[in-house]
């Protein structure tokens, strides 16, 4: 019973719950549903709806400090304005989630830059890497500042409020004509990781690249993805959180969401809606539109997260 | 798109499939994109002329996520340079456990080159981006 229960949780919700999440979300809030997850997305202004008595945390990804082309000049600045975002919500997230591209282009000063910035929200931060932060030795500088005291490949997971949290990494070691890739090992260690833990427990896990084919064209997925949620099928709730394609896109399959988020550096064009997917140039007074942060809430007692995603317009 | 590009695009996927063996199910769509879609940007591409015009016969230009030309064909001892043209990084990174060449990340803008001194076909791909590939060819 507890697992149909909560089927039904992850699954598009009840007409009844719409309705009190949009209560609780408040005037301002487009409600979409995008391959049948229902989520809000913010329009500016006005500050997240707490939930009572839950438990939040923040995503945040794709800063690339270190890009300094025309699609934005200053992606410290906007990362500033969604830290002031986050610092302004009236429930503190528990924490931040990195998921990955910190940097442009792996440099030192680049890492430092982000660090700061990240360091001066005053929460623990989670990161995971992109590609574009292991492009020196194997991310192995990243590693050093990013995932202290992790032993295996970058990889780890850890508990937070009865959630389970895996943060993977699908960007290192490529292979010719390849999407992103998780690699044997890892999936080894997954399948260990989540080796007795109860079907009910929620599940939450970090990837930069998605796990679904959102773009093979734009190499948008990971080839090895499958074999990985193999062993995450038997759980009630999983929620994926992707970076990497700057934009909002989600998908379901079965008990797993998946859901990518927007950068916080600049957007990238929509599926095949451009010659390519390199930055898209938007003029300057809509660029905020187009760069957000996700706040992850779940209300107490319950199994299923409300993902909101809001821009730093 | 252009009847050329087709052909150069059949061209390259036989080749990579040749350099790449077990990625022969994989090479073949992404060569096609390789090729065809910088081309499509290419002024005077589409009236049969170079498909790359800007460059000299051994340059490699790095534009919207492809290698141009994708297959280039150079004479032993010459010096082959790419140049990043896209607002992404990329790099330039021979296939293979044991890459013969390996660049740094390339920032728009920056270069790099090598020295192909024996004949024979070389594959290479973008670490960052690994559907992208390139080909040169040393006779």
């Amino acid at each position: 019973m507890a697992e149909r229960k909560s089927d039904r949780e992850t699954g598009a919700p009840s007409r009844r719950r719409l309705l009190q999440c949009m209560a609780a979300a408040g005037a301002g809030t487009l409600w979409t549903v995008v391959g049948g997850v229902p989520q809000a997305f913010r329009l500016g202004g006005e500050a997240f709806a707490a939930v009572p008595g839950g438990f939040s945390f923040v995503q945040l990804s794709d800063t690339h400090i270190g890009f300094h082309g025309e699609a934005n000049p200053d992606p410290s600045g906007t990362l500033g304005v969604a830290l002031q975002r986050i610092a302004a919500l009236p429930q503190k997230p528990a924490m931040i989630l990195h998921t990955g591209d910190v940097s442009h282009l792996s440099k030192p000063e680049e890492f430092d830059a982000a660090e700061q910035l990240m360091n001066s929200a005053r929460l623990k931060v989670h990161y995971i890497p992109g590609e574009h932060d292991t492009l020196i030795d194997d991310g192995k500088p990243f590693f050093a500042r990013f995932a202290k005291g992790v032993k295996t490949g970058g990889w780890y997971s850890f508990d937070q409020s009865g959630v389970h949290f895996v943060a993977l990494v699908n960007v290192v070691g490529l292979q010719p004509g390849g999407q992103g890739k998780l690699g044997d090992a890892q999936i080894e260690w997954l399948k260990k990781d989540l080796m007795g833990k109860s079907a009910s427990t929620p599940i939450v896990v970090l990837a930069h690249m998605p796990l679904w084919p959102a773009y093979p064209e734009w190499s948008w997925g990971t080839d090895d993805a499958a074999e990985a949620l193999a062993h995450l099928k038997r759980f009630g709730s999983v929620t994926v959180l992707n970076g990497h394609i700057h934009q909002v896109l989600q998908k379901i399959e079965g008990n797993i969401t998946f859901h990518t988020a927007m950068s916080t550096a600049y957007p990238q064009p929509a599926p095949g809606e451009d010659k390519g997917p390199g930055p898209l140039k938007v003029p300057s007074d809509q660029l905020r539109s187009m760069l957000g942060v996700r706040s992850i809430a779940y209300a107490s007692g319950s199994k299923s997260p409300v993902l909101t995603d809001r821009t730093l317009a | 798109m252009p009847r050329l590009s087709r052909a150069a695009a059949a061209t390259a996927a036989i080749l990579i499939a040749f350099a790449a063996g077990s990625y022969w199910r994989l090479a073949v769509p992404h060569a096609h994109a390789v090729v065809a879609m910088p081309m499509e940007h290419q002024p005077g591409a589409a009236h049969g002329a170079k498909p790359i015009a800007a460059p000299g016969p051994s340059q490699v230009m790095i534009d919207n996520f492809a290698f141009g030309p994708a297959t280039l064909t150079v004479a032993a001892g010459t010096e082959v340079v790419w140049i990043n043209e896209d607002e992404e990084p990329h790099t330039v990174t021979a296939s293979g456990d044991k890459p013969l060449f390996k660049s740094p990340p390339l920032d728009t803008h920056d270069k790099f080159s090598f020295v192909f001194k024996k004949p024979g076909t070389y594959a290479y791909f973008c670490a960052l981006h690994p559907r992208m590939w390139g080909i040169i060819i040393v006779r």
